[in-house]
């Protein structure tokens, strides 16, 4: 893990949050989320400090951020795009659309572009399969998509900016 | 806080009743002709589904224009604007309805909202263009109960789902709500809750079926301090949205059916382990167990005796894994969420080491229905093993993408082709997922078998939580099971060795076929591995992973075949067995696709038919997408 030093205040906000949660080892996973709501990720640095408080093995709490999927160590992008490869989206086309989002955005799964604009995940599944294929970008839902459309929704949001 | 009881709970149903009479009128008569406030009618509701699909759509939005609308025209106290949950029509959404005429609208976009006002609510005339068309007669149909998507459905998870509005506590209390609680804490019999649930035959929605009253039995019969009452609300079948929409659409259905299975099984505590990516459903299940807590029908001493009863909620973190009960007990309690071996099974030895009870969101919504209406009705639809009714998410290449809830014993037939109004775009119905990752591919020989837990096992695949995708003649098989065998290595936990190398083989060996480089014997080893599999995983996602593969390979060993012999991908889908080229007969030389291919594997001269390069081309399927000629040809 690449070491990345913490401010001050976000480390003594984790504190805040493991002591909010009684320092329980059984309360790991929601305070994760919390922590992890503070910056959209969870360094390592982060990781280091909710296991001294809980009093718990580092390695622990880093099996835990490393087993679900909801949980990154890599810091997302201003616009965190997530392709929805729910089976209704997948038989729609889905596919398509993350090959062309990786192909113009120059990135896998799990990557943010090194501007730091774009980062690139899939999702299962956001129950709106009357509009697959999806893809989120932040909090909208682009529906009904096809490959071709992709170009159009990037540079709209570039130049939004 | 208020706290009722059980006859100011009574008194507060008379009043709620009173409020949404109006509604349920309306459902009771058809009412032919238009409804408005020129006619004299006194009061009118517009409902606006707030369920994940039309949010997306910008449902909030047209429910805000409307509201603004009705405020302009000073009509705000004659014209209520209320949000339910889903209606279950996805494909059409978003979606308005218009009481006391039950005017169904259809697409409607923020846009259309003062015509609705004017032309509907002031004018007394539909606006036609927002009415659903019934694709086989052609013509406009104005209400739900006319539209062949309802007719055959009957709804019990679903009662109220797009009718009452999740937020209002009242409105559920005056359908009935809380009065079965009530009803037991009264009687003070536990044991005849159980009785009443194993009589109704309800049998778990979660995917494996276990008869609902014996699990409550089970746990009821250990002793212990502290017992459970777990709410499995970790829907990870991708594709899957019905316990997602019961949260949304009737939250408190599951905060009273979980207090009443504590009450049953002697426990005070609940808990709700839901997805994170649920966000709505998570703020209305926050929102209904405030309501509950305020009018004492949760907490301490509820409605005045000594039963006491609350709920927390968990959080999941995306892992398909912790559906299943042991590996969702560890993760709630903050641990990695691998599954243990049973015996002991959770009804022993559960979360922190106590008795736990886990059913399913969807066995939950049964519970107050079962209670109200007696387990000798539910009993009697159905079956003869499966009661009930059974929620689906009807997805894929179908005309009617939605919700929908049928009776046990409906064929696959009727919900594809009447309910679901057939296949996409007039094409081959070919195959129908159930299951999830968990089932598997069912035929066109399959379509005419009522559905219950054991036919759809007798034929190789399995209910599951009630994912139903349908597949057309343009869909790879062999893609299709690589498609699951991805999901289910990457979501495997990894402790067992069948299923976290196991797996990963059967893919390898998928990904060898797709690609043309597969051998005869390569089906051979899918077959004999598969079967090692699903004897020796440790849990059940382990044990019904490579049901895609072998179902897949049992009804569809030809196209298997042809990737692996002539190294053809019948369906057209798997890119390393295709070329694309251009018909020279057809292309007019426009240019388009050229223009817009992202590889720079098209040329030509202009008005000249155009040329794609095989070397260069990635296969992406832009330029096809693209020419108005029909002039690409995959080959």
């Amino acid at each position: 893990m690449a070491e990345i030093k913490l401010a001050c205040n976000i480390a003594s906000q984790v504190e805040e949050i493991c002591d909010r949660h009684h320092n329980k080892p059984g309360e790991l996973i929601n305070i994760l989320h919390e922590a992890q709501s503070l910056q959209g990720y969870l360094p390592e640095a982060m990781q280091r400090i909710i296991a001294r408080k809980l009093d718990i093995p580092v390695s622990k709490v880093y099996g835990v951020v490393t087993f679900y999927t909801f949980f990154t160590m890599t810091p997302k992008g201003k616009y965190p795009i997530s392709v929805c490869m729910g089976t209704a989206c997948y038989v729609r086309g889905g596919e398509k659309l993350l090959e062309e989002l990786k192909r113009r955005l120059g990135i896998e799964v799990g990557q943010t572009t090194p501007d730091g604009k774009f980062s690139l995940d899939c999702l299962r599944c956001v129950g709106a399969c009357g509009l697959a294929p999806v893809v989120m970008i932040g909090e909208k839902v682009y529906g009904r998509l096809q490959a071709a459309d992709i170009k159009g929704i990037l540079e709209n949001l570039i130049s939004a900016e | 806080m208020k706290n009722l009881t059980v006859s100011a709970l009574e008194e507060l149903r008379i009043k709620a009743r009173q409020e949404l009479d109006l509604r349920e009128r309306s459902d009771l008569v058809v009412l032919q002709s238009c409804c408005s406030l020129s006619q004299g009618i006194e009061k009118m509701q517009l409902l606006v589904c707030g369920g994940t699909g039309c949010k997306a759509s910008m449902s909030p939005l047209i429910a805000r224009r409307l509201q603004e609308k009705i405020e302009k025209e000073g009509i705000d106290r004659q014209v209520d604007v209320v949000t339910t949950g889903c209606f279950g029509f996805c494909e059409k959404g978003p979606i308005v309805k218009v009481i006391p005429d039950n005017t169904f609208y259809v697409h409607v976009s923020p846009e259309d909202a003062e015509e609705i006002v004017d032309r509907h609510v002031l004018g007394g005339e539909r606006v036609e263009r927002l009415l659903y068309v019934d694709p086989k007669s052609g013509k406009a149909v104005s209400d739900s109960k006319h539209m062949d998507f309802y007719r055959k459905q009957m709804r019990i998870a679903l009662r109220n789902c797009g009718f009452i509005d999740p937020e209002r506590i009242e409105e559920y209390i005056a359908r009935d709500g809380y009065k079965p609680l009530a009803d037991a804490l009264v009687a003070g019999k536990p044991e005849e809750v159980i009785d009443k649930i194993k009589r109704s035959g309800l049998r778990g929605r979660g995917g494996g079926g276990f008869p609902t009253g014996l699990k409550w039995e089970l746990t009821a019969r250990q002793k212990a301090e502290q017992k459970y009452v777990v709410c499995n609300a970790d829907e990870g079948d991708p594709g899957a949205f019905m316990d997602r929409s019961i949260m949304e659409g009737d939250p408190h259905s599951i905060v009273e059916a979980m207090a009443l299975c504590g009450f049953a099984i002697g426990a005070s505590k609940g808990l709700v382990y839901i997805r994170a990516e649920y966000p709505l459903a998570i703020h209305r299940l926050q929102v209904a167990i405030a309501q509950a807590e305020e009018y004492g029908l949760l907490g301490e001493n509820i409605l005045g005796t000594d039963f006491s009863f609350d709920i927390e909620i968990r959080y999941g973190a995306g892992a398909f894994v912790c559906g299943e009960e042991t590996a969702l007990i560890h993760s709630m309690e903050g641990k990695r969420g691998e599954p243990t071996l049973k015996p002991p099974y959770p009804s022993e030895a559960g979360y922190k080491g106590m008795p736990t009870n886990v059913n399913n969101v969807e066995t939950f919504a049964n519970v107050p229905a079962i209670l109200t209406e007696g387990p000798e009705w539910f009993a009697s639809i159905g079956t003869e093993k499966s009661k009930g009714t059974k929620v689906f998410a009807l997805a894929g290449k179908i005309n009617n993408v939605g919700l929908i809830e049928v009776p046990m014993g409906t064929t696959l037939r009727e919900v594809i082709f009447d309910i679901g109004g057939g296949i996409k775009n007039g094409k081959k119905f070919k195959a129908v997922q159930t299951g999830g990752p968990s089932g598997g591919c069912l035929t066109e020989k399959h379509l005419d078998i009522p559905i219950d837990f054991d036919n759809l096992l007798a034929a190789g695949s399995m209910m599951g939580s009630g994912g139903m995708i349908v597949m057309d003649e343009d869909d790879c098989m062999v893609s299709v099971a690589r498609f699951y065998l991805d999901f289910t290595v990457e979501e495997s936990c990894g402790k067992c060795t069948p299923c976290r190398i196991g797996n990963k083989r059967l893919l390898e060996i998928l990904n060898r076929i797709t690609e043309g480089r597969g051998t005869m014997d390569d089906l051979k080893m899918l077959e004999t591995l598969g079967k090692v599999i699903k004897d020796t995983a440790l849990c059940g996602l382990g044990q019904t992973s490579p049901n895609p593969v072998l179902s897949t390979l049992e009804n569809f060993r030809e196209e298997y075949e042809a990737h692996v012999k002539k190294k053809v991908c019948p369906a057209k889908q798997c890119k390393a067995l295709l070329t694309y080229a251009i018909n020279p007969m057809k292309c007019m030389g426009c240019g388009l696709c050229a223009k817009n291919c992202p590889a720079e594997a098209i040329v030509g001269i202009t008005r000249k038919p155009h040329v794609i390069m095989p070397e260069k081309c990635i296969r992406c399927g832009m330029c096809i997408s693209r020419c108005k000629f029909n002039a690409i040809v995959i080959c």
